[in-house]
């Protein structure tokens, strides 16, 4: 993390019960929900293709790739879309909630614990009003997607 | 916003004109080396360096230059007459022309020159040169030049009508410059006609409205007056006319210019945007879909103007792509040239002879192809000369010439490129093949391929041949490696070989990236797009049309052969393998180089033209799956590479793709 006096802006969505944010330089846009086609044979997490203006996008299910496997929640989720690199990829969340601007002193390192589940994917943690929201590692949650990953 | 740099503008600009009479120098080499080329050929070489020497200069390039300079003095001498052409000479100027290449390359990254390598080939070209030339001196330097002319009968007043335009001033040329570099060919006399400056108010500050009149005396030769415009030929208006010795001063209204010898005319294009202009064809060829599906929906008569307007719309949409495809198109050749220094290069370290022919490198291909190619090519080249050629003293014991031939051809056949490489070598040993994979656990114990499969083992990862690992190409990564990047350009390669007597490769790719007639079908509630090209036959399945192999695994009549029936469905992991009870339709696809077979599919929707979009390569791709379209309503459909698609529907989630068909299945 850098230094005092630098300040974070992060989008905070949700995802079941729980807050996550993912820092906002990386997100491009946000959709409402499309079907997407689905790949065949590809990881659970990988949701399939939608048409973004002509290119053609994977979208990735955070929930599956974050928390133990869910009934699907339907089409009420929104796509958040993301850059890394060369690569556009789309999140599937349940809800975009706000946009926080805080001091990089108010990020918490994550607890050496859990072995499994989704503390690597976890960056950091943040509390605001009382509620837990985990900052995500954005190209380790897109790894399970990756191709050889699979 | 902060304006671009204009020296670094010109500078890229330069490099890019490089690519050209680097080009051209390979194919005057090409062309002395079979003997087709004369004198004339030899001044294009020499022009070809000159340019690049004299753009050097202007940035200051000074290895570029040195080195430019010399091979530029080691072509005079040829030219003159001084030396002869032999093997020997010829070999230095083609290892001279791909330095020269290499140190464009490099200058134009910026990083640090061969020192070695340069002096090493300065050495060797000037004791050769050096009976022509002059130490190396200003860049201009007067050389000896063949004439155009009688000799003798060289006038010895020139008369110069020179009038910049203003591209000239825009790609930083200096008049005071150019008549410098007059000034040194003799006594010049220099009049700046300012009869068409307008007056001040109205007077274009970018326009250039001067020009000058002038006569020069000395013992120069029309070459060398015309030398120091050679960059700015095209921008100004220059005539050039000989003077009798006693003729006062002519009349300064000069006649039209001479046309300059032919050129086409050609536009420089950054590749960005004829890509842009590309996908919004692409776009448009959606957005008319759409409009198209939209307008069937109402009751229209066909015969009526809005079905005519859209019918013409449609037609014009696939005119203007054609258009954009044909800008995209580009002749084979600078790739297939490119071979032929790989082959030089690979040759020189294996101490193996050969010479490399070509054919149908004129053949157009889409850009974003040739540029994908380069690299799988460059290893086929490289095997081939590898493992392929024999060395020179096994090809005279088996009755060949001692120098073996490589021969790349292109061709379009049935709206794909075909590209061979093939060679005159020993051809594949099969036993070696078969013996090594056997070793290395890529055959079952117990099973015995045919020739056709041991020869697709050469395809599988990290498999090679090679009795004593090469620098060259046997790396572990071998034709694996080609195999999977012709694959990803949505390729397909085949390979035939006849002991003794050489090998085939042949890659059949698509003629663009960017568009392709497509089957679109349904399979379990998903639109698939299959390559029309791939698709050679479609029949609505009956029951009498079906035979069953064993349970489970059917096979279709098909006028006296059976051909095995897969439902894609099953392929593709939608569903689990339906019943062969008929219904459905068929697809027929494989042949020539691919294994025939049939493909069930729910239904056939459409059939037409659509958009290639790429997948992101970094996510999982299942195989069989090329790329994606987007249809009509804007919804995203998969485009399947049959040839590409396992040959069974895999137990659960597939494994990892096995590379070839090699065990039986």
């Amino acid at each position: 993390m850098s230094g005092a006096g630098t300040r974070m802006e992060l989008l905070t969505f949700r995802l079941e019960a729980a807050l996550y944010a993912i820092d906002i330089m990386a997100v491009r846009e946000v959709r409402g929900y499309a079907p997407p086609t689905p790949l065949p044979q590809a990881p659970p997490s990988l949701k399939g293709v939608i048409n973004l203006r002509g290119r053609v996008l994977p979208v990735i299910d955070l929930g599956v790739t974050l928390g133990p496997a869910r009934p699907d929640a339907g089409d009420r989720r929104v796509i958040i879309v993301v850059q890394l690199g060369e690569s556009l990829a789309g999140l599937l969340v349940d809800r975009v909630l706000d946009i926080l601007h805080l001091p990089a002193e108010a990020l918490q390192e994550p607890p050496e614990l859990a072995p499994e589940g989704a503390a690597p994917l976890i960056r950091g943690l943040i509390l605001e009003e009382e509620q837990v929201i985990r900052l995500l590692d954005l190209e380790r949650c897109l790894e399970p997607a990756r191709r050889g990953a699979a | 916003m902060a304006a671009p740099d204009p020296m670094a503008e010109m500078r890229a600009a330069f490099f890019v004109e490089c690519d050209e009479p680097l080009e051209g120098l390979q194919a005057g080499l090409d062309r002395l080396a079979t003997g087709e080329a004369g004198a004339a050929g030899v001044h294009g070489l020499f022009r070809a360096v000159h340019s690049i020497k004299g753009g050097a200069g202007a940035f200051g390039l000074s290895g570029l230059v040195a080195f430019a300079h010399q091979f530029e003095g080691l072509l005079a001498a040829l030219r003159g007459g001084q030396i002869a052409l032999s093997p020997g000479l010829l070999a230095l100027l083609f290892r001279a022309a791909d330095h020269l290449a290499d140190l464009v390359s490099l200058s134009r990254r910026g990083e640090a020159l061969p020192e070695e390598r340069t002096a090493a080939l300065l050495a060797e070209m000037a004791p050769l040169a050096a009976a022509e030339t002059e130490p190396a001196g200003p860049d201009f330097a007067p050389l000896p030049m063949a004439l155009d002319l009688p000799p003798g009968a060289a006038p010895r007043r020139w008369q110069i009508t020179f009038r910049p335009r203003a591209a000239l001033f825009a790609h930083g040329h200096e008049p005071a410059a150019l008549l410098r570099a007059l000034a040194e060919l003799g006594t010049l006399e220099a009049r700046c006609c300012l009869e068409d400056l307008p007056p001040l108010a109205e007077l274009a500050p970018e326009e250039p409205h001067l020009s000058w009149e002038i006569t020069l005396e000395g013992p120069a030769t029309e070459a060398e007056v015309a030398a120091p415009f050679d960059f700015v030929e095209d921008l100004c208006t220059l005539v050039i006319r000989p003077l009798a010795a006693e003729l006062p001063e002519a009349q300064s209204q000069a006649p039209p210019p001479p046309a300059p010898a032919e050129v086409p005319t050609l536009v420089r294009v950054d590749l960005d945007r004829v890509e842009r202009l590309m996908n919004l064809v692409g776009e448009l060829v959606i957005n008319q879909a759409m409009l198209g599906q939209s307008l069937a929906r109402l009751p229209l008569s066909p015969h009526g103007d809005t079905m005519k307007g859209l019918e013409e719309f449609q037609r014009l949409t696939r005119d203007i792509q054609d258009s954009v495809m044909m800008i995209r198109a580009q002749p084979i050749r600078p790739l297939f040239q490119r071979m032929a220094r790989t082959l030089r290069e690979a040759c020189a370290a294996l101490g193996k002879e050969a010479r490399l022919e070509t054919r149908g490198e004129m053949t157009e291909v889409d850009r974003t192809v040739i540029d994908r190619l380069a690299e799988p090519l460059t290893h086929m080249v490289r095997n081939a000369l590898d493992h392929g050629i024999e060395p020179p003293e096994d090809r005279r014991a088996a009755g060949k010439p001692a120098q073996g031939r490589i021969t790349l051809s292109a061709a379009h056949r049935a709206g794909r490129v075909v590209i061979e490489v093939s060679d005159d070598g020993a051809g594949i040993d099969r036993a070696a093949v078969l013996a090594r994979a056997r070793a290395a656990g890529l055959v079952p114990p117990g099973a015995t391929p045919g020739p056709a499969e041991i020869e697709r083992l050469l395809f599988l990862p990290g498999f090679s041949t090679a009795e004593a690992l090469s620098d060259l190409s046997g790396r572990g990564v071998g034709m694996d490696v080609v195999a999977s990047a012709i694959g990803s350009l949505g390729g397909r390669l085949s390979l035939s070989s006849t002991p003794g007597q050489g090998t085939i490769i042949r890659l059949s790719l698509p003629l663009t990236l960017a568009v392709m007639e497509g089957m679109v079908v349904e399979v379990a509630g998903e639109t698939l797009v299959l390559p029309l090209t791939q698709v050679s036959e479609s029949l609505a399945l009956a029951p009498s049309d079906l035979a069953e192999l064993v349970p489970g695994r059917a096979l279709v009549r098909r006028q006296g052969s059976l051909l095995p029936l897969a439902d894609l469905g099953a392929l593709l992991g939608y569903r689990a393998p339906l019943a062969a009870g008929g219904g459905g339709v068929a697809l027929l696809t494989g042949g020539e180089d691919q294994p025939r077979r049939a493909l069930l599919v729910d239904r056939i929707l459409d059939q037409r033209q659509v958009v290639i979009k790429g997948l992101d390569e970094s996510f999982a791709r299942a195989p069989g799956v090329a790329a994606a379209t987007i249809l009509g309503d804007g919804s995203i459909a998969l485009i399947l590479d049959p040839g590409d698609l396992p040959p069974a529907p895999g137990p659960g989630p597939a494994p990892a793709r096995p590379p070839a068909e090699v065990c039986p299945a």
